[in-house]
């Protein structure tokens, strides 16, 4: 399950998506909105994608986390649009045989995304907004 | 050649426009589009960071060759999750 959506995301959707009898062990991350940044009060934020090659980027990133060793599968959904505090706006399951695998992709998947998946934030706190940018270098594609 | 160029967040606000179409004269590289880009968008000059560029939905280098691409993206450094 990869998936780019409006929608909220109903984390037991990931959880069935990966679910197979051989695996002991599920890692779920759920990144959530945050009232505060950098000391400022927070009100909701805007999430933007280049949609097209967001789905791409997390394909692929859902591919090369499928291949590791001992990893069953992975399930990526990304929200768009206005969030709330205390709403989720990503989400990551990993399913895999036993726990080391699933806790270490599950990372994985989430480390990668945030530095590949074209996705922004506009943070629109108490007194103004502001477009949320990572310190970027082109992302490499030899990493895995 | 012609090329659908697109702008996302901060860039999209400096340039005041998502997606535009240009027509380049001769064959040229992402950074012969950008200053093309630069001479349209005069306030593009002054962003403080190299962006992050996509041709045909795949990142590129700025000395990727634009021929046969019919889209390119300026991206800022990505800030999802």
């Amino acid at each position: 399950m990869i998936r780019l959506q409006s929608a909220p995301i109903v984390a037991a959707e990931l959880l069935s998506a990966v679910a197979a009898g051989g695996d002991g062990a599920v890692a779920l991350f759920l990144g959530t909105v945050r009232d505060e940044n950098r000391g400022r009060e927070v009100l909701y934020l805007e999430y933007q994608a280049y949609e097209e090659m967001a789905r791409s980027e997390m394909e692929r990133l859902a591919e090369v986390a499928r291949g590791r060793e001992g990893v069953s599968n992975v399930a990526i959904v990304h929200r768009t649009g206005r969030l709330e505090i205390g709403e989720v706006s990503v989400a990551v399951a990993v399913a895999a045989p036993h726990r080391a695998e699933a806790f270490e992709t599950c990372r994985f998947v989430i480390d990668t995304l945030k530095r590949t998946v074209p996705i922004w934030k506009k943070e629109v706190f108490r007194g103004g907004e502001v477009w949320i940018e990572g310190a970027g270098e082109t992302p490499r594609r030899d990493q895995s | 050649m012609r090329l659908d160029v697109r702008y996302f967040a901060s860039l999209a606000d400096t340039t005041g426009c998502a997606k535009e179409s240009v027509e380049l004269d001769a064959p040229a590289d992402v950074a012969g589009l950008w200053s093309e880009l630069v001479r349209r968008h005069p306030a593009l000059a002054r962003i403080a960071y190299r962006p992050l560029v996509a041709c045909d939905q795949e990142y590129a280098e700025w000395d990727h060759g634009l021929d046969g691409v019919q889209e390119v993206a300026f991206l800022p450094p990505v800030s999802g999750g």
